[in-house]
């Protein structure tokens, strides 16, 4: 059940998507967020489709583990769509009580929909193919620049590298405490929302002293082997770009181009 | 209360990349009343396998039968079976959250719907029963006790619910030796009193071999040998071939023997390795 989360999760394999550097990744991501937003019209999403199942394809990560990944926010998927569908003023097809659902709204539903899911499983692919440590890499190094404003990029670079790595261990965790607690008769899936909330509480006390138990020592052990920042650290793997990233790149703002030509001419 | 596990199999991750064979193809029958050992390797499929005994995790495919009946059947209610079957999780002192102890030992019986005045004596009796003063510690909060404390009282959580079997999932791990062998033997005496099942899991031989009726020894998912300890330790190449070591005292023993000096070779206990060998003495002497 707590295994279906996928963001922050990483799929080993070995394709040229997970071999990409992953500066160009990150920006890969933002260029295709970008473009996805720019969407006026379901002929500029084909183009988006086809890229990011070519990524997909390339990535070699399963199309089930994507789709595992948008199941904890299909209701959000879900509300979106009625919202838009039922909001939207125009043309009415049926009718349900006081609602209307308009082809305008159908229409802007399923576009937002779109977006949406689109926006998930191109966020997720870079996580999926991308191992946490290289996207903090690939983060600290991309901030950089900004550290002559004051920005603690390796800090900030750190402070993900330690969440991210610590999402699976307190799934892991989260599994193991429930266990014991439904063990000794605790029911987390039955009831009204009082009660439902009411029995997190036998699970969410020992998470929070665990977590804190492990900040703790984790602090410890780092200062224990003189861990101070990022001032003079080397690094064992620099990041370089390869033919590639180049093309990946090119690519990626090739499809940009695209949904821009689509929008404004 | 008897137990059956016929041919139970589990996999960990299914259709993912980190799929992994956990139980395969297990069949242990358990009498009534029987203390077990159950011992492998980190990895072997023991915890998953007391798992599986409470219905914590359900089994790919298998049946476990439980006096006569079978709870891997979806239609059997799990409070019945968690009623029947405690379970003393890893590290149990990790699940501790109420603001007292006594509210926190109580959450069991609560859960099953227990009187109030039922729930009063089960907490104290299981409090007392783990060795702690019910008076001094009832009010405390759980987590200013010590180490070995917080154990102990996370053990009684699970025995205040009074299940007929009870299984223990390394409940010495971590503990110093003092608090260990009054743990093994509070777990001793609860067998001798109440002759419920006991499944001790463990990965120290020392720890259960003097306990145990049998052991059940796991290796990568499957088991690899089931005997009174006695026939277990006969094989203690085979063991050491799986990472498991016998007691040290048999391991004397079987040297001793070895040698050709006519001693018995099924000892686990420091004093009876002495009786035997001081009558070994004794007779050469004559």
């Amino acid at each position: 059940m707590l295994r279906d989360i996928t963001i922050g999760q990483y799929y080993p394999a070995d394709s040229c998507i997970h071999k990409m550097d992953p500066r160009v990744k990150i920006l890969a991501t933002f260029v295709y967020i970008t473009a996805l937003f720019i969407v006026k019209h379901f002929v500029a999403y084909t183009y988006i489709i086809a890229f990011i199942a070519g990524t997909i394809l390339l990535s070699k990560v399963p199309l089930g583990y994507i789709v595992r990944g948008l199941k904890p926010l299909f209701l959000i998927i879900l509300f979106t769509f009625a919202i838009n569908m039922f909001m939207t003023k125009g043309e009415i097809l049926y009718q349900i009580g006081p609602l209307d659902i308009t082809k305008e709204g159908l229409y802007q539903a399923v576009f937002m929909a779109t977006r949406l899911v689109l926006l998930i499983i191109g966020t997720s692919l870079l996580t999926l193919a991308t191992s946490p440590i290289q996207l903090t890499d690939g983060i600290e190094k991309l901030l950089n620049p900004f550290k002559k404003i004051g920005v603690p990029a390796h800090e900030l670079a750190m402070m993900m590298t330690i969440a991210l790595r610590f999402i699976p261990t307190l799934l892991e965790e989260t599994d193991k405490i429930m266990k014991a607690q439904m063990a000794r008769g605790a029911d987390f899936e039955s009831g009204n929302i009082i009660n439902r909330a009411k029995s997190l509480v036998p699970l969410l006390v020992p998470l929070f002293i665990s977590a804190f138990r492990r900040a703790d020592e984790l602090a410890m052990a780092m200062e224990a082997r003189c861990y101070r920042g990022g001032e003079n650290r080397t690094r064992m793997k620099e990041l370089s770009l390869h033919a590639r990233d180049y093309i990946g790149g090119f690519i990626t703002m090739l499809i940009l181009l695209a949904v821009l030509i689509n929008r404004f001419f | 209360m008897s137990i059956r596990i016929e041919n139970l199999k589990h996999v960990y991750n299914k259709n993912t990349p980190f799929e992994t064979i956990a139980l395969d193809d297990v069949t242990i029958a358990i009498e009534k009343g029987e203390f077990i050992g159950l011992i492998g390797h980190t990895g072997s499929g023991k915890s998953t396998l007391v798992q599986h005994l409470n219905g914590i995790l359900k089994p790919m495919s298998g049946k476990i039968i439980i006096n006569g009946l079978d709870i891997t059947d979806k239609k059997v209610k799990l409070r019945e079976v968690r009623q029947k079957v405690g379970l003393v999780f890893q590290y149990p002192e990790h699940q501790l959250f109420e603001e007292t102890v006594y509210k926190d030992v109580a959450f069991g019986p609560i859960n099953l719907g227990l009187s109030e005045e039922e729930i009063d004596q089960r907490v104290k009796e299981a409090i007392e029963w783990v060795g702690l003063n019910f008076d001094e510690v009832k009010d405390k909060s759980p987590f200013e006790l010590s180490g070995g404390q917080k154990r102990r009282v996370a053990i009684a959580g699970v025995v205040a619910m009074k299940p007929d079997v009870l299984i223990l999932d390394e409940p010495t791990a971590g503990l110093d030796p003092k608090a260990r062998d009054d743990i093994l033997e509070q777990i001793k005496n609860l067998h001798d009193r109440y002759k419920m099942n006991i499944i001790l899991v463990s990965h120290s031989m020392e720890d259960i071999a003097r306990l145990v009726d049998r052991i059940v020894v796991m290796h990568k998912g499957k088991i690899a040998l089931i005997g009174k300890p006695n026939e277990v330790f006969e094989k203690a190449e085979f063991l050491e071939s799986l990472g498991l070591g016998i007691p040290q005292i048999t391991t004397l023993m079987n040297r001793l023997k070895n040698l050709g000096i006519p001693v018995r070779n099924d000892i686990f206990t420091i004093e009876e390795a002495k009786k035997e060998i001081l009558h070994w003495m004794g007779r050469k002497k004559c």
